[in-house]
């Protein structure tokens, strides 16, 4: 059985050097957690895709990821906060081809594709929050033992 | 979750009830070994299963001390939990039904109950009836417990097996140097496709396969989801630098694809898998040509 | 096993000349600083030199979001403009999937399976590149 310990991390997104550590957390945290290579690389990308969103419109920000237990199912779940400005037009920026900046316009639409769950806060005020969680939905792979 | 205050009522016997599994622990514990639960599992030596033994009583007494003997989430129980998962699977791989499992886990309690009574001889009829009142919520929760993570140990099994059964449904066969199918037979629905998805696409890479044909001749229907499946498919394929044909689309789900209105636009598709086959070729610049007398028609 | 610094991070593409051919090995995670300053590169390199093909090799790396993923295509735009081609060689068939569940089939894209099958296809007489599909019909 594993431990928490390992997948729960609060990273600073400050720089590009950050979204590297972003990304190298997510892959080990879903690795540890078991999802399989395909969902691992899918949550990395969401997660380096969000990463950049808190960067380069939030101003900067925080990443804080966390192992989740739902009915017996594993998970992961990561928020990212900013203090920028907020998201003035929510639905469109999680619509395609929306870009305000950097990137195809697949930033946020993008991310939420790749995960489970997505649910964004956004304010002028505060700022955005955007948290995902994602499901280890398919059994590990069964061990080599005999 | 906080602690609950040992409380009062109705389970004034906690402390007593943890008093005697605590005393009675050695016993306890032996003659549990001799139960088929402890004695089926434990298999090394009697001390073995006498040693997990105690680690139960010395779980069920922290429990009862934290006053929760209804609480199958109490935290004296995790230190337990494991073992008996373990104990929980390795009776139900023996081929004990889920019923026979939690009758071995009932068969636990008469031990324990004839020596709360034997200790209890001399003490007033309510206290013996609270204590063993007592003593039965607390190995109700008990087995509780273990059916828990029996259960839950039952549905991995049954999630790795429908895995390897997925898999063993989707077997990638190469057909020619840089060509490989697979044949899809069954239903498709979301799960399969993944794998179906994954599977073949990892083969593009193990076999240098620069085209992957996917042949659903036995696929019964094709809904839009699956339909999608198969573009994304194609698509993956694609950014890898393969080319995905599908093959064996009958005019049933032709019908269905053409009413869902699906635009199947971007997939490259052939009649039949030999068809499939007889195009891959052609690109790689080999072609099939027929050896019959009177000369060599391509195919 | 817990690194104390990140793995494979690439700070710097090296590029490799093979006869007019550029080769591109990119390994690990790349700073988005390293990749823009790649597609810099590489437009002068190609516009200085007689280069008619880019082969970027990607089979080394777990990760291509959409910022890598538009640089790759811009990298693979520019070189048209000044009348190479570019191949990218390599994709896993882990970020092949996300790529095209996160709405990115980058379809204006050559691809090839490895470094050899696409110095084959830069070999081969320039066919257009395939919108939506190498499709390359029998008669």
């Amino acid at each position: 059985m594993h431990t928490a310990a390992g997948a729960e991390a609060r990273l600073p997104i400050r720089s590009d050097m950050d979204l590297v550590w972003v990304r190298q957390h997510v892959r080990q945290a879903a690795a540890l957690i078991g999802f399989g290579l395909v969902d691992q690389t899918k949550l990395v990308t969401a997660a380096s895709e969000l990463a950049r969103n808190t960067l380069v419109h939030g101003g900067g920000g925080q990443m804080e990821a966390a192992r989740v237990s739902e009915h017996g199912t594993e998970g992961l779940r990561l928020v990212f906060t900013d203090t920028g400005p907020g998201i003035a037009d929510l639905d469109r920026a999680l619509s395609d081809g929306y870009t305000s900046g950097d990137g195809l316009g697949m930033g946020l639409g993008g991310a939420r594709r790749l995960v489970h769950d997505f649910e964004v806060v956004s304010s002028p005020e505060s700022g955005t929050t955007v948290r995902v969680t994602s499901w280890v939905t398919r059994p590990p792979r069964p061990r080599e033992e005999s | 979750m906080p602690e609950h205050e040992a409380d009062g009522s109705p389970h004034t016997a906690t402390p007593q009830v943890a008093d005697f599994l605590r005393r009675r622990r050695e016993q306890i514990a032996q003659r549990w070994a001799d139960e088929p639960l402890f004695r089926t599992v434990f298999t090394v030596s009697r001390d073995e299963a006498v040693e997990a033994g105690k680690a139960v009583v010395d779980a069920l007494a922290e429990v009862a001390d934290a006053g929760r003997v209804e609480d199958p989430d109490a935290a004296g129980f995790s230190g337990v939990r494991e073992q008996l998962a373990r104990m929980g699977t390795a009776r139900s791989r023996a081929g004990l039904s889920v019923t026979q499992v939690s009758s071995e886990l009932s068969a636990l309690w008469p031990p324990v109950d004839n020596l709360l009574l034997a200790d209890l001889d001399q003490a007033p009829p309510e206290q013996v009836r609270t204590c063993a009142i007592t003593l039965s919520r607390l190995l109700g929760t008990l087995r509780l417990v273990a059916m828990q993570t029996a259960l839950s140990e039952g549905q991995a099994l049954i999630d790795r097996q429908r895995m390897q059964l997925l898999e063993v449904a989707t077997p990638v066969i190469k057909l020619w140097d840089g060509i490989v199918a697979v044949p899809l037979i069954g239903t498709l629905d979301s799960a399969r496709s993944q794998v179906v998805m994954e599977t073949l696409l990892n083969s593009v890479v193990e076999q240098h396969a620069r085209f992957a044909i996917l042949d659903i001749t036995g696929v019964p229907t094709v809904d839009s989801l699956v339909a999608q499946h198969l573009m994304k498919t194609v698509a993956a394929a694609r950014l890898m630098g393969a080319e995905c044909v599908v093959s064996g689309i009958r005019p049933a789900i032709a019908q269905t694809i053409v009413h869902l209105g699906l635009d199947l636009g971007s997939v490259l598709t052939r009649a039949s898998l030999a068809d499939a086959l007889a195009y891959c070729l052609h690109q790689l610049g080999t072609d099939i040509v027929d050896a019959t007398p009177g000369g060599a028609n391509l195919r | 096993m817990n690194e104390s610094s990140p793995r494979h991070v690439a700070g710097h593409v090296p590029v490799l000349r093979l006869g007019d051919v550029l080769l591109v090995t990119l390994q690990g995670d790349l700073y988005d600083s390293a990749a823009q300053q790649l597609q810099q590169d590489l437009a002068e390199t190609i516009a200085h030199s007689r280069v008619t093909g880019v082969v970027i090799d990607i089979s080394g790396v777990e990760v291509v979001d959409s910022f890598l993923g538009r640089v790759l295509a811009e990298i693979a735009a520019q070189a048209e403009l000044l009348a190479a081609r570019t191949v990218v060689a390599g994709m896993r068939p882990a970020v092949a999937i996300t790529l095209v569940e996160l709405g990115l089939s980058l379809p204006g894209l050559r691809t090839a399976l490895t470094t050899e099958a696409a110095l084959e296809l830069l070999d081969r007489p320039i066919v257009t590149p395939r919108s939506g599909g190498r499709r390359q019909e029998r008669p």
